[in-house]
């Protein structure tokens, strides 16, 4: 598998992005990088912007301002259809075909070479061989959700782009899928995790904490510890908004009334 | 275009009802026609017309939904991050559907030609050939209008909006020829008139001319999928 020409070490490379959708402005100047070989965590509470930013590296969101650079090439080029896996944030699958229907079309899309293999590897991956022969329209929320994760891991991406994919999930699913994606990380794949639960912190290895539409702080989670002198990322995170209150900085957060995870 | 059309057509399998329907209403609707006129001279009159119709109205429908769900579902944006062109995906809906228009026609067709009598001039292999055009620009019809419906509810309304007033001007109700002259210069840009005037030719002609006919589906054909793969936007707002 090539790999392309690149800022070292960064799979996707965001600068200076503004999004307006409908009236409300979703993005506005965000810088963000994420490493490869590594979990970079986008938490934020709902309605931060973060299906957008996410949509925005897909290159599927019209942008007002700004550039996204994705593996060395702009978001959306017809290069990176291959190389980011994408998990949407509501399933999208199709109710009406069995799970191994769903990924056996999402493999042959994608070209994979052996189509048969690599569904029982993904399968394998999210423990779904149970319900293999089973229509995903009867799955329950955390099966189906394990089907959208599936069909983002076929073929070789190179960046996995997963939004909120631990919703609803009860907490043995969700540490087994935060080990998943670890492993993902490990093979030296970007792995970009939006999650609203501040608790998920814990299990990046950096983190972008994103409020209305700004980069409120980024760093590793220990960091964004040590400067808010707190012992939990919820607590960083309401460190952080009321610090931004107090200086007013570029980074602060509007005057709004947005709460903290929901 | 392959592996989204054998996906749709694996979709269909899951729901038989829809398949059903499909194949069957057609040939309900024929059987009801000829029994209300008795198998009379009207309906010798009005069957080619008819077997250039119901193809065309349940595929525009069916397809318009289909589309529209991939669009709202999620699908279709999580498709077009993937190696899959605009043509590929139209063109697998127009694969699939038209393969089900092609088995709905030979029924159709088959039950015109034997138990209710159609009298046929010309060769029953073209009506057929009709008979899944028509289908297949009922399919591009249905792709291009679901692109301007946000709901169901919607897409149903543009069956009345599209679909009946070609009908309506077709040359079913009265011969173009005889409509009012601004009709029938309407009538004469819309698809589904030729359609029924190449239906009508195979049945009276033992030697039909259908270069005209065929030549506007096509273009139709072609024209209303490559509107439609202009609507499918990669980047939305
Ligand atoms: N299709 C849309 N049209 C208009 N506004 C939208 C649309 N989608 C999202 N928004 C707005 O953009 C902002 C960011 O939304 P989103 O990126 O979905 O947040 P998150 O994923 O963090 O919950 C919100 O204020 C939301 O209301
Ligand atoms: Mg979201």
């Amino acid at each position: 598998m090539h790999r392309m020409t690149r800022t070292s070490g960064s799979a996707v490379d965001v600068r200076g992005l503004r999004v307006v959708r409908g009236s409300t402005t979703a993005l506005d100047g965000v810088d963000v990088r994420v490493a490869e070989g590594a979990i970079t965590g986008l938490l934020g509470p709902s309605g931060s912007g973060k299906t957008t930013l996410i949509r925005s590296i897909l290159g599927v969101q019209v942008t007002a301002a700004g550039s996204v650079t994705v593996l060395g090439h702009p978001a959306g080029s017809g290069a990176l259809r291959r190389e980011v896996g994408y998990v949407t944030q509501a399933p999208s699958v199709y109710p009406d075909l069995t799970v191994a229907e769903n990924l056996r079309y999402f493999a042959r899309v994608l070209g994979v070479p052996d189509v048969r293999a690599d569904v029982e590897r993904v399968l394998d991956v999210v423990d779904l061989h149970e319900q293999r022969r089973q229509l995903t329209a009867t799955l329950s929320g955390g099966q189906a959700s394990r089907v959208n994760l599936a069909a983002a891991l076929l073929g070789t991406p190179h960046l996995v782009v997963l939004d909120e994919p631990t919703v609803g999930l009860d907490p043995v699913l969700r540490d087994s899928l935060w080990g998943t994606f670890s492993e993902i990380a490990a093979t030296g794949t970007a792995v970009l995790v939006s999650s609203h639960v501040m608790d998920e912190a814990v299990r990046c290895d950096h983190l972008i904490l994103l409020r209305a539409g700004r980069v409120l702080a980024r760093g590793t989670p220990a960091e964004l510890l040590i400067r808010t002198g707190t012992d939990s990322a919820e607590q960083a995170f309401l460190a952080l908004v009321r610090q931004g209150h107090d200086t007013g900085g570029r980074d602060g957060p509007r005057p709004d009334r947005d709460g903290p995870a929901s | 275009m392959i592996p989204t059309a054998a996906r749709v057509l694996r979709q269909l399998r899951h729901d038989p009802r829809t398949i059903a329907m499909i194949l069957v209403v057609p040939c309900v609707l024929l059987t009801l026609l000829w029994w209300i006129y008795d198998g009379g001279p009207i309906f010798t009159s009005i069957g080619p017309a008819l077997l250039a119709l119901f193809p065309m109205i349940i595929m525009f429908l069916i397809t318009s939904i289909a589309t529209l769900r991939e669009r709202r579902s999620g699908t279709l944006e999580r498709l077009l991050t993937l190696p899959l062109s605009k043509i590929s995906f139209l063109g697998g809906y127009a694969l699939a559907f038209g393969l089900m228009a092609t088995v709905q026609a030979l029924l159709a067709s088959a039950l015109m030609l034997g138990p209710l009598g159609l009298e046929l001039e010309g060769p029953w292999a073209l009506l057929v050939l009709i008979a899944v055009l028509d289908s297949i620009l009922g399919v591009a019809l249905g792709l291009f209008v679901s692109a301007f419906a946000n709901t169901e509810f919607q897409a149903v309304q543009f069956m009345p909006a599209i679909v009946l007033p070609q009908v309506l001007l077709c040359g079913l109700l009265v011969p173009r020829e005889d409509l009012p002259r601004f009709l029938e210069v309407v009538s004469n840009v819309l698809p589904l008139s030729y359609a029924v005037d190449a239906m009508n030719e195979v049945a009276r002609s033992t030697d039909p001319d259908l270069t005209l006919p065929l030549i506007v589906l096509g273009v139709f054909i072609v024209g209303m999928l490559a509107l439609g793969a202009a609507t499918l936007r990669r980047r939305t707002p």
